[in-house]
C-alpha cells in the first residue's frame, strides 16, 4: 500500500496525484469495508486557476447518504430511497463546493441513520479498518471508515445520538457534533429534527476546525439554524488548557465500562490536569434517564419524519391497485427491521391515550436533563467522559438485542438532549490494538473551547499519528 | 402492555409480515418496559422541552425566487405527469 494520504491541512491543494492515489485507495479497499454506497472519480473536478486560492480547492470530502446532493441518487442507506435524486444541493453540500472541495463519494450508513454500528444498512454493513470482523460504529460508519483507512481526507457525517462521535471513537478519528443551530440542516433528510446535526468526522482537530469554518453559520432555509456569528475556528487551536476546568460526571462512571476504556479516559484525565486544567467531579443527576428519553422522543420525531415516504414523490413505489395499498406495501417493502421499529414506538408514544404518558413525560424529562448541563457549566468549562462504554464490538454481536445496541450511545445522547456541542477524540488504544476514543462536551455555540483542549490533548499524546494496518 | 401491533401499525400505515408482529412486537414491548424508568422521576412542575436552546420563532417574507426544484423533482418521481405526481385511483366513479 502507498503512504497514508494526508490531512487536509498538509494536502497540496487541487492535486491530481492526491485524488489519483486515492481513486487507487478505493478501489483497494472498499470492496472489503463497504465504506461507499456510490462513488465516482472526482478527479475531473479539480478546480483550474484562481478557484485554488479556496480553502478546500480540490480537496476530496466524502458524504454521508442521508445528505441531498443535486442530481446524484441518496438513499440513506434504505430500500425506499433506492433511485431517489434529490432535486437541490444541502446547504452544506453548497458551502463545500463553494469552498472549492471535491465531493468525494457517498458514505454507507445505518438506514436512516437508526443505528449504533452500520449493520442496519440495506446494502450491507461496514466493517471497521482496524479489524474486520468488528462494526464501525453508527450511524456515520461509512464515513468514519472511510476517513480511518485512508480512502479520503474527511467527511462529512449526521449525529442525533452519537452517530458522529461513537463512530468516530471507534475508528480512531475525529468527530465533532455542532450546537444544535450551528450548521444548517437544509437538505439533510430528517431523523429526529429537535437533535440532527451535520458536522465534520476527520483525522485531525485542525482538520476538523478547518471544516467548520466553512459548514458552521445562520441559513435562512434552516428555520432551527441560528444567527450567531462564527469565528475563524483555526484561532482556538492553542496548545494551552491551562485555568480550564473540566468535569467529570459521576452518573458516567459507573458500572458498564469496559476496563481498558476506563483506564484509558481516567488517564486523559490525568494528562489534561498534568497539562494544567483542573479537573473535578461534577454530577448530571437525570443523565442515567438519557437512553429512555432519547428513545421516546427521537423515535416520535423519526415516526413522523418518516411519513413522507410512502411511495408517492420519492425513491420506490411498489405498484398496487389503490392509493392505499401502495402507501402499505411500499413502507413494508421498503423500510428495514430497525426502521419499522422505531416507526411502530414513536406511532404508538404519539398515538392517543399515550401521548402524556411517554412523550410529553420525555420531553420534561428531557428539561431536568438540560438543567443538569446549566448547573455543571456553573462550576466546569467542560465535561469529559469515554464517548462510547466499550471498544468496537464485533460484528453481529448486538443484531439481536435492539436495547443492548440502544445503550452503546449512553455517553453522547446527553448532548444531543441538551443541544449542547461534544468532540470525540482518540485517547489510546486495547491491549488488541483497537481505538479508544474520549469525548469533551461543551456550552452551546463554544465549540472553541472543545477545540482547543482537544488539540492540545491530540498534540501531546500523537494518537492519531498511528494508522489501521490495511 | 396495551402495544397492540395490528392497531399501531395500521396508524403507521405498514403491512408488517406474520413474522414480522410477533417479532416487533416482543422487541417494542421490552423497549417501552425500559423506557417504563421515567414514571418514577416526579416532573408535575417541570415545562416540557420545546426547543433546546429557546430560540425564538423566525419568520420571513415569502418571495418568489426562480428554482428548477419543481421539474426535477418531478422528473425524479416514480410516476409523474404533467406538473403532477401520479398515484393509483382514489375515488370510485
Amino acid at each position: 500500500m502507498k503512504t497514508f494520504p494526508q490531512s487536509l491541512k498538509e494536502a497540496r491543494p487541487g492535486s491530481r496525484e492526491l485524488l489519483e492515489s486515492l481513486t487507487q485507495r478505493v478501489h483497494e479497499l472498499n470492496p472489503k469495508l463497504n465504506a461507499f454506497l456510490r462513488w465516482n472519480n472526482g478527479s475531473h473536478l479539480v478546480p483550474e486557476g484562481g478557484v485554488r486560492e479556496l480553502s478546500l480547492a480540490g480537496l476530496p470530502i466524502s458524504i454521508k447518504d442521508n445528505i441531498c446532493i443535486d442530481g446524484l441518487e441518496t438513499t440513506c442507506a434504505s430500500k425506499i430511497l433506492k433511485g431517489h435524486i434529490p432535486p437541490y444541493d444541502a446547504t452544506v453540500i453548497s458551502k463545500l463546493k463553494n469552498a472549492g472541495a471535491v465531493i468525494f463519494g457517498q458514505c454507507n450508513m445505518d438506514e436512516f441513520a437508526f443505528g449504533s454500528s452500520c449493520e442496519t444498512s440495506a446494502y450491507g454493513p461496514v466493517r471497521n479498518p482496524w479489524d474486520l470482523e468488528r462494526v464501525p460504529g453508527g450511524s456515520s460508519g461509512g464515513s468514519a471508515a472511510a476517513v480511518a483507512s485512508g480512502m479520503t481526507l474527511a467527511a462529512l457525517g449526521s449525529d442525533t445520538g452519537g452517530s458522529i462521535r461513537q463512530p468516530a471513537a471507534f475508528c480512531g478519528i475525529v468527530g465533532l457534533k455542532p450546537t444544535y443551530g450551528r450548521v444548517s440542516r437544509y437538505g439533510l433528510i430528517a431523523f429526529g429534527s429537535s437533535f440532527d446535526q451535520i458536522g465534520p468526522m476527520t483525522r485531525t482537530v485542525e482538520d476538523a476546525a478547518i471544516l467548520m469554518n466553512v459548514l458552521a453559520g445562520h441559513d435562512p432555509k434552516d428555520s432551527t439554524s441560528a444567527n450567531v456569528p462564527v469565528p475563524d475556528y483555526t484561532k482556538s487551536l492553542r496548545r494551552d488548557v491551562k485555568g480550564l476546568r473540566i468535569g467529570l460526571p459521576k452518573e458516567f462512571y459507573g458500572d458498564g465500562i469496559d476496563p481498558e476504556v476506563r483506564a484509558s479516559v481516567d488517564q486523559a484525565a490525568k494528562i489534561f490536569e498534568k497539562l494544567g486544567a483542573q479537573i473535578k467531579t461534577v454530577s448530571l443527576p437525570h443523565t442515567p434517564h438519557s437512553v429512555a428519553v432519547y428513545y421516546i422522543v427521537a423515535v416520535a420525531e423519526a415516526s413522523s419524519n418518516l411519513g413522507r415516504f410512502d411511495g408517492v414523490e420519492y425513491g420506490l413505489r411498489v405498484p398496487a391497485q389503490d392509493l392505499k395499498e401502495m402507501y402499505f406495501e411500499t413502507r413494508d417493502q421498503g423500510f428495514g427491521q430497525e426502521a419499522k421499529r422505531r416507526i411502530l414506538l414513536g406511532t404508538f408514544v404519539l398515538s392517543a391515550g399515550y401521548y402524556d404518558a411517554y412523550y410529553l413525560k420525555g420531553q420534561k424529562v428531557r428539561t431536568l436533563i438540560r438543567e443538569d448541563f446549566t448547573n455543571a457549566y456553573k462550576e466546569v468549562d467542560l465535561i469529559l467522559s469515554p464517548t462510547a462504554p466499550t471498544p468496537p464490538f464485533k460484528i453481529g454481536e448486538k443484531m439481536n438485542d435492539p436495547l443492548a445496541m440502544y445503550l452503546s450511545d449512553i455517553f453522547t445522547i446527553p448532548a444531543n438532549l441538551a443541544g449542547v456541542p461534544a468532540i470525540s477524540i482518540p485517547c489510546g488504544f486495547t491491549k488488541s490494538g483497537l481505538p479508544i476514543g474520549l469525548q469533551l462536551m461543551g456550552r452551546a455555540f463554544e465549540e472553541e473551547t472543545l477545540f482547543r483542549a482537544a488539540y492540545t490533548f491530540e498534540q501531546e499524546t500523537e494518537y492519531y499519528k498511528k494508522k489501521p494496518n490495511i | 402492555m396495551d402495544f397492540q401491533i395490528e392497531k399501531i401499525a395500521e396508524l403507521a400505515r405498514l403491512n408488517l409480515k406474520a413474522e414480522e408482529k410477533a417479532k416487533l412486537s416482543k422487541e417494542v414491548a421490552g423497549i417501552l418496559d425500559y423506557v417504563k424508568s421515567l414514571s418514577a422521576i416526579p416532573t408535575d412542575q417541570v415545562a416540557p422541552t420545546s426547543h433546546v436552546l429557546n430560540l425564538e420563532n423566525v419568520f420571513r417574507k415569502d418571495e418568489i425566487v426562480v428554482s428548477e426544484v419543481r421539474d426535477k423533482a418531478l422528473k425524479y418521481a416514480p410516476h409523474a405527469e404533467g406538473n403532477f405526481f401520479k398515484v393509483p385511483k382514489i375515488v370510485e366513479r
